[in-house]
């Protein structure tokens, strides 16, 4: 076996392993033997680092010299809900730079929830002379003018989404800084801006741009531009509104109506600001081939959103807001047979009394109606056992279950028992889930549950939940392919995390915040485990100043083989050998 | 890191450690707000809450002062003490300018009590985690080093290496006991006076989640509008779309919107930014003291570079400086990207056209408020 295997020229194998795109195969590729990993590695085109800190930008270069796309990701996930304080870190700068220099012919950059200046995107666009595609997912401290830099310079750019980020807003002029000669645009996403392109030059720049699949506008789009704009592009799949808002007025009616049968490619619908149900029926034609629809911006009720999904039969996505009520989820299960995911948002969630009528049964009509139903994201207000269990019976293929009960620790709100139960019957029957997040009032019991049966889970969130250390300890130690474990709000400590320390290192990252685990432990963990950044984070003032057996407000844990990082802000502290004196 | 300030009056408690300054105190008192005495400099707040239900705590605990109060709030961490609410009839409108951890829970009321015993209290816990408590565990653990090798830990072996055979059993509601666990460390909420328990339950009871400007009577039921840090877990992007497009709907019958309003804050010469929901003030003078708590740890020195351990003496005129409100002022930007000094229009109207917030040095201010009036001219 060694023999044939050395036997196949390099030029062969390179070859071969051209076919292979996914990371872990190229992982699995590289430790056959040494002549396997250099090769693979000469040839690996795509990297994707889940945690900016878990190795450095010379790190990768040196392994992997001739990159053309980086994937990172930076700040912990509940930094989407600003548990996460300013400055934490996830700076991009460092990454661009050194690859400015050592990548000349980097082509994607895709970053999430990093911080990303304008010095980086003008670093961007004047180094990489073959540019093609910059995705900024949640990722914020960069201005329009960092937007201006890359429409400039960027002459092969393909694709330029920046999804949910924060953007210095200054002016919608950037957007003419796209040269009339520039035409290769296929995929444009600013809905997260707020001020006002110009629209003749957006109107020129998708009508010169042949391949554009996606455009997602904004909301200062006014909807009676809207028709002129898709007049330019018939060709394409994806489409974002702006204002889905205006006086109901015939002829505006009419040409909208007619460009939207003009697209006969389209498939995905997003956008939907401030919609008026009086001009919905501009889209009927094309509900039907459509597979994917983001109303979750829609402020419609239930009897237009119902006729709506009705018609949309072909719909594999639906995000949409609680504004659809359980009527409408039965219709969806009645009429939507393809349905694979299902997102559905709270309309008013600071509001005390429900202000629509959705409960547990609209999600429990869906999950019998739509047998392909395997991605689940759901706040409502009120939760049963019985129907989490029915749900587990219907869809055993369900891989990502996200509920939200607005209201932390809320009970079966009939039996008045914890959800434990329901939940359990979730990871029992699911045998493949891969994502939960739990809500509701929970106890040990249901953290005993998911470390008996979750053992395809990656990613758990949890928050006011559980009663000891022992809820902890459960899932540490039961769930074999945990990557990412996010807790706040709940009643463990030191014991579950010291005593599963080395399973810390097999996974991505420990997110605790407003816990109990004290500073003394975090030291220890620090210590002893020198491949994980044990980082504590506490506005009140270093830990040191405090007892050891005091609590941290936030601790987040990672594996990393770059060492502690020095960027952090004065709120962070790492535990380290060195630390620990520092410290204390 | 020496605390130069009074402790934090707390229901009850009177144990404290250390003396005040009366410079400290002068300088708290000409603060406007009518706030008690903050411990700005983040000191242990391993003090426990004081109750009567609070399991025995050990003297270390004892002696510390109860530091809940001093946490930065606003999309920030910190939590709720539950004295905090107690002391919120002493701001000016009753309403809390923080956001405490702490969830409110307006249940069914059989539920409340009970329930009440679960939540944990923000972020502070850990009392009953007394150093012997630690210490068993530290010695059991490095005696039996053990807990290094466990991946997948066996079930005979965790409760050993962690130094005690019990966990607190759990079942229902009643899974979180006040009294004291037996030997075992218990890191569950235990010390929520009671008189805290009847006051949230009032509140709770009779209050919704709703925050701002809601009509409620909210006088010591800050659970009004009282909202949990990063709760519901709704991305700020579409908090902050649902709350421009409620405005809009609302608008004809005057229902006040709900939803966060988070600008960012940031100060010459930090080092950082801070987001806030403007939607959790209802005056300038919450917002001003919120602000002031949020930054102080920069003026003093405190929050900067962690190179040397902190164990800086607190200046008093630097302290001085922040309370006295003349050093610095605040400004917002608003739509039309002018910079205005805070406070010369009424707050429905600033908060609709904030759109950042910056604490300027006074001799960086000046000019912006006759800019104002002009402004106003145009205007009117």
């Amino acid at each position: 076996m060694l023999r044939m295997a050395s036997s196949f020229p390099e030029e062969v194998l390179e070859h071969v392993f051209s076919f292979i795109y996914d990371d872990k195969d190229r992982n699995a590729i590289s430790m056959v033997c040494k002549s396997w990993y250099e090769i693979e590695r000469w040839c690996r085109r795509r990297i994707f680092v889940g945690n900016c800190y878990a190795v450095s930008p010379p790190m990768v270069i040196r392994r992997f010299p001739e990159v053309r796309s980086v994937e990172l990701k930076g700040k912990p996930h509940f930094a989407d809900f600003n548990l996460v304080p300013e400055g934490w870190g996830g700076y991009v700068y460092p990454w661009i730079a050194a690859m400015a220099t050592a990548y000349p012919w980097l082509e994607e950059i895709r970053l999430k929830r990093m911080v990303v200046t304008d010095e980086a995107l003008e670093l961007i666009a004047k180094s990489f002379k073959n540019f093609k595609v910059l995705v900024l997912s949640s990722c914020e401290g960069f201005s329009t003018d960092g937007l201006a830099a890359i429409a400039a310079n960027c002459r092969n750019l393909k694709e330029l989404d920046l999804r949910e980020s924060e953007v210095d807003d200054l002016s919608g002029h950037w957007l003419s800084h796209f040269p009339d000669s520039y035409t290769s645009l296929v995929s444009l996403n600013i809905s997260c801006l707020g001020s006002e392109v110009s629209f003749s030059a957006l109107e020129r720049l998708v009508g010169r741009c042949p391949n554009l699949r996606t455009l997602r506008l904004n909301r200062a789009v006014p909807l009676d531009r809207l028709a002129n704009i898709l007049c330019r592009a018939p060709q394409l799949v994806e489409l974002g509104t702006g204002t889905y808002s205006a006086e109901l007025q015939p002829d505006v009616f009419s040409s909208l109506a007619g460009a939207f049968s003009g697209c006969k490619e389209l498939r995905s619908l997003s956008g939907f600001w401030d919609a008026v149900p009086g001009y919905l029926p501009a889209i009927y034609p094309i509900c039907p081939s459509l597979t994917s629809l983001n109303l979750s911006y829609a402020t419609i009720r239930s009897t237009d959103l119902t006729k709506l999904v009705s018609q949309c039969q072909s719909l594999q996505r639906l995000w949409v807001l609680d504004y659809i009520e359980d009527i409408g989820l039965e219709a969806l299960a009645a009429f939507c047979k393809d349905l694979r995911e299902l997102r559905v948002f709270p309309s008013e969630p600071f509001a005390q009394e429900p202000n629509v009528s959705l409960t547990e049964q609209g999600l429990v009509s869906v999950s019998e109606g739509c047998p392909k139903l395997h991605s689940v994201l759901y706040f409502c207000r009120q939760m049963t056992n019985d129907a989490l269990a029915t749900i587990a019976r219907n869809r055993p293929n369900m891989t990502r279950f996200r509920l939200c009960i607005i209201e932390p620790r809320a009970p079966d709100y009939i039996t008045l028992q914890p959800l434990d139960d329901g939940f359990g019957a979730i990871v029992e029957h699911c045998k493949d889930l891969q994502r939960l997040s739990m809500a509701g009032l929970l106890t040990d019991r249901v953290f005993e549950h998911i470390g008996n049966h979750a053992k395809k889970l990656e990613m758990l969130s949890v928050a006011f939940a559980g009663d000891s250390d022992l809820g902890l300890h459960h899932v540490l130690s039961g769930c074999e392919n945990l990557r990412k474990l996010e807790i706040r709000d709940c009643p463990f400590g030191d014991k579950a995390l010291l005593v599963n320390a080395a399973k810390l290192e097999t996974m991505r990252s420990l997110w605790m915040s407003s816990c109990s685990v004290s500073f003394g432990a975090c030291k220890l963990l620090g210590q002893k485990i020198p491949r994980l950044n044990v980082e504590v984070m506490d506005e009140r003032g270093p830990p040191g100043s405090r007892p050891e057996s005091c609590p941290v407000e936030k601790l987040y844990i990672y594996r990393t083989v770059a060492g502690p990082r020095f960027d952090m802000p004065g709120f962070v502290w790492t535990m380290d050998e060195d630390s620990a004196l520092r410290l204390s | 890191m020496s605390p130069a300030l009074l402790g934090v009056e707390e229901e009850g408690q009177s144990n404290v450690s250390l003396a005040a300054s009366s410079t400290s105190i002068d300088c708290i008192s000409r603060n406007g707000c009518g706030l008690k005495e903050r411990n700005y400099l983040g000191l242990s707040d391993c003090s426990s809450v004081d109750s009567s239900a609070v399991p025995s705590l050990s003297e270390e605990n004892k002696n510390n002062l109860n530091l809940k109060a001093t946490e930065l709030r606003l999309g920030l961490p910190g939590s709720q003490s539950p004295e905090r609410e107690a002391d919120v009839s002493l701001l000016s409108t009753g309403k809390l300018d923080e956001k405490p951890l702490f969830p409110m829970l307006p249940l069914k009321d059989g539920i409340c009590s009970s329930l009440q015993k679960h939540v944990i209290s923000g972020n502070k816990r850990g009392f009953s985690d007394t150093m012997d408590g630690f210490s068993e565990v530290k010695g059991s653990l490095y005696s039996e080093k053990n807990w290094l090798f466990h991946s997948a830990g066996t079930e005979s072996d965790s409760p050993q290496s962690v130094g005690q055979g019990t966990f607190p059993g759990s079942s229902g509601m009643n899974a979180m006991q006040l009294s004291r666990p037996s030997g075992a460390q218990s890191h569950m909420m235990k010390e929520v006076p009671q008189k805290v328990l009847q006051d949230r339950c009032h509140g709770a009871n009779g209050t919704n989640l709703n925050q701002a400007g809601t009509s409620n009577n909210s006088s010591n039921a800050p659970a009004a509008k009282a909202q949990v840090v990063g709760w519901p877990p709704i991305k700020s992007f579409r908090k902050n779309t649902l709350a421009s497009s409620s405005k809009n709907n609302d608008e004809v019958d005057g229902k006040p919107s709900s939803g966060a309003l988070f600008v960012k804050v940031s100060m010459d010469g930090a080092p950082y930014l801070r987001k806030v929901d403007l939607r959790t003030y209802s005056t300038y003078q919450e917002l001003s003291c919120a602000l002031e708590k949020m930054f102080s740890c920069f003026t003093i020195g405190q929050c900067g570079s962690h190179g040397v351990p902190g164990k800086e003496k607190l200046s008093e005129s630097k302290l001085r400086d922040l309370l006295n409100g003349s050093e610095y002022v605040l400004t917002y930007e608003d739509k039309d990207r002018d910079w205005m000094l805070v406070g010369d229009v009424p707050w429905e109207m600033f908060i609709d056209t904030c759109k950042r917030l910056k604490i300027m040095k006074s001799s960086d201010a000046i000019g912006l408020a006759p800019r104002v009036m002009e402004k106003f001219k145009i205007k009117a």
